[in-house]
């Protein structure tokens, strides 16, 4: 019985090739919208993800210069608040694991004939761990380098890739220049990818503090820096160790409670997971975007079906003096309902899924297809089909065989 | 005695019109028993397709009874209903009535789907039928591809497939020529003398006679009965 009105069901739809297809579209639409959409948002979700934990968890980073509303940093024309004398005492906070001054510029970097320009960031050991860093080759410097300021230098796979070329040289204990002076490539930096923000974390060199300080960038004062990156042992004293980090600097820099601070602590695993928090959201709003267009496919569905049970009136008539009851007709409806919105929806994710993998083949987006959006994406359009397909159904069960067989 | 297959009793029918109730079938009496053939006539408009329907439960009257088979049809649930129009009836229309879409030998299977039949029977006893009436050439082929005189015979067939006790026919001769119209006849006449009761409406005289018995409508009343035919032989 069910098979037989499965086959009608099939041959129903065939009967009108040109309708059916058009109907079908806008599942195929809807369906491939949300497919392709989740996939981007999860893809955006997993890579926001994946930069957070690159960066290294439970950290803050200490900025030189009074806290600015919104959270611009501008470069500012006066000397560093902080130093290194700073960080020392940071060492020392209950709940503080580690602590890196940091300073940072540009540097133009030469090796052969190659050139490039990239961001040059000075620190002590302890930020390797700090930040998350491990190396591919080599061997990162150690507090001896950041005491004696040796020219040494860990290159990130971009600048590696730019100074070295494609050719399989071994960086490692070459030596590049840096703003004109010699440096010897102690290592090279595991890739990260982009941050959140989109911009190359690989392109970098990390070398000793004192070496930045007084070998690159030499127009500062002795032993300030710009920064300096602390982390915290556990979420939990987070709060904690923020306070600290106030009070002390607020202690050592003499400001008098109430007075403008020379410094900023700021959360930045708290600004990570807000960045997190709005991936997702943008998932969710893509997501519902999407379904929008499931939606306009189920009442085209409808308005097809509604039709359809209008032509075949008298189809129906014939069906019931024969001995159809109620609920044979209703699933005669409903099953072609279904069956449209099953098949668009097959075709809908066989687009949807081929269209991200053309998105994360011609962009540098990260997309993921899950198997639970696939699935949700079919029972929803399964759903839609039993929705917008009841009505219609219900309408032609409801008829009355013999005005049903007398319309013409 | 035989039993009574239809008992109609002060059947009436109006239909509801915009100018307000338009009486059709007013108090009609009938008793049709097992085995009986007749044919009802009568100038148009009259009452006779109207009076047809409520006999094969496609409309309900507006007052009387009418006691099919023994069962009270206004007594039963609309499945109820359904399940008389699959099994007990076999209505043979007009207009023929066949699904366009379907095969001859998917509309004779037809009424089994909504029986329950599995599919390979459901197609045995199709084929059956459809070489009862000399269609089995023709069985794949689709409504339109026949005439107007096979279309009646597959009609016929699809009546009989769930070997109904009681055929209904309004007019079944109306769209066909005389010489076709002999070929339905013959087969309504060999159907009949297997022991189906039928009951169908003509406006012709010599189709008429087929039957066993005459009954004649005019302005929603039976106005003349030739009366309950003693059954020839097998009675019991
Ligand atoms: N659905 C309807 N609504 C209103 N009036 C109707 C309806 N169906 C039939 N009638 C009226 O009922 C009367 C009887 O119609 P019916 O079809 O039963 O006549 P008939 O005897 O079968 O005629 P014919 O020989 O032409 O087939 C007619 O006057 C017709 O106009
Ligand atoms: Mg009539």
């Amino acid at each position: 019985m069910f098979s037989a009105m499965l086959g009608e069901a099939w041959h129903a739809m065939g009967a009108n090739r040109l309708r059916t297809f058009l109907t079908m579209l806008g599942m195929v639409i809807g369906v491939s919208a949300v497919v392709l959409m989740m996939a981007i948002g999860q893809g955006a979700e997993a890579s926001v993800k994946r930069s957070i934990s690159a960066m290294g968890s439970h950290l803050f980073v200490v900025l030189s210069g009074p806290p600015r509303m919104g959270g611009a940093r501008t470069a500012t024309g006066n000397a560093p608040s902080l130093n290194v004398r700073d960080a020392t005492a940071m060492n020392e906070l209950y709940g503080v694991v580690g602590v890196a001054p940091v300073t940072m510029g540009k540097g133009q970097v030469v090796y052969a004939s190659n050139n490039w320009n990239t961001d040059i960031i000075g620190t002590t050991p302890e930020y390797m761990d700090i930040r998350g860093w491990s190396l591919s080759a080599g061997y990162p410097f150690s507090s001896s380098d950041t005491r004696s300021a040796t020219r040494v230098a860990l290159l990130g796979k971009t600048v590696v890739q730019n100074l070295f070329g494609e050719e399989d040289v071994d960086p490692v204990g070459k030596t590049i220049r840096i703003n004109q002076r010699p440096f010897v490539v102690l290592g090279v930096l595991d890739s990260k990818g982009q941050t959140l923000d989109g911009r190359d974390q690989d392109d970098t060199i990390i070398v000793p503090l004192t070496t930045a300080q007084r070998k690159l960038f030499g127009n500062q004062l002795p032993g300030t820096v710009r920064q300096i990156m602390v982390q915290a042992e556990s979420d939990n004293v987070m709060g904690m160790v923020e306070e600290a980090l106030n009070s002390l600097l607020n202690q050592r820099h003499n400001i008098r409670e109430g007075a403008d601070s020379d410094f900023s602590v700021r959360n930045l695993t708290a600004i990570a997971n807000s960045a997190a928090e709005t991936a997702r959201t943008m998932s969710l709003l893509l997501g519902a975007i999407a379904s929008v267009s499931l939606l306009v496919g189920g009442i085209g569905i409808m308005n097809i079906m509604l039709v359809s049970v209008t032509e075949r009136t008298r189809e129906i008539g014939i069906r019931m003096a024969i001995g159809a009851r109620e609920r044979d007709i209703l699933m005669q409806f409903l099953l072609e309902a279904i069956m449209i919105s099953i098949v668009g929806c097959l075709i809908g994710i066989v687009i949807g899924v081929g269209g991200a993998i053309l998105v994360s083949a011609f962009t540098q987006a990260e997309v993921i297809i899950s198997s639970a959006s696939v699935l949700i994406a079919f029972s929803v359009a399964a759903s839609i089909g039993v929705f917008f397909g009841f009505y219609p159904a219900r309408k032609a069960a409801r008829l009355n065989p013999i005005e049903a067989l007398r319309y013409q | 005695m035989q039993q009574a297959v239809i008992s109609v009793n002060h059947l009436y029918k109006a239909y509801q019109t915009a100018a307000g109730d338009f009486p059709v079938l007013k108090d009609v009496n009938l008793q049709v028993l097992t085995g009986d053939y007749v044919a009802i006539m009568g100038p148009s408009g009259s009452g006779k397709s109207t009076f047809m329907n409520i006999l094969g439960c496609l409309d309900m009257p507006s007052a009387g009874s009418y006691v099919l088979d023994g069962y009270a049809v206004a007594t039963m649930s609309a499945d109820q209903v359904a399940k008389v129009r699959n099994q007990t009836i076999g209505f043979v229309f007009q207009g023929f009535n066949l699904l366009a879409r379907a095969s001859l030998l998917d509309n004779v299977a037809l009424p089994l789907v909504y029986a329950g039949v599995s599919k390979e029977e459901r197609h045995a006893r199709a084929r059956v039928l459809l070489e009862k009436v000399g269609l089995s050439k023709h069985m794949h082929s689709h409504p339109n591809q026949i005439s107007g005189g096979q279309q009646q015979r597959v009609a016929i067939a699809r009546a009989l497939v769930n070997q109904p006790r009681l055929i209904l026919a309004d007019e079944p001769t109306g769209n066909l020529d005389s010489t076709t119209s002999e070929e339905i006849m013959a087969i309504f006449d060999g159907l009949n003398q297997e022991g189906i009761t039928i009951v169908l409406v003509t406006h012709e005289t010599d189709i008429a006679e087929h039957a066993k018995r005459q009954v004649r409508f005019l302005d929603g009343k039976i106005v003349q009965d030739t009366g309950v035919t003693t059954q020839g032989g097998s009675a019991g």
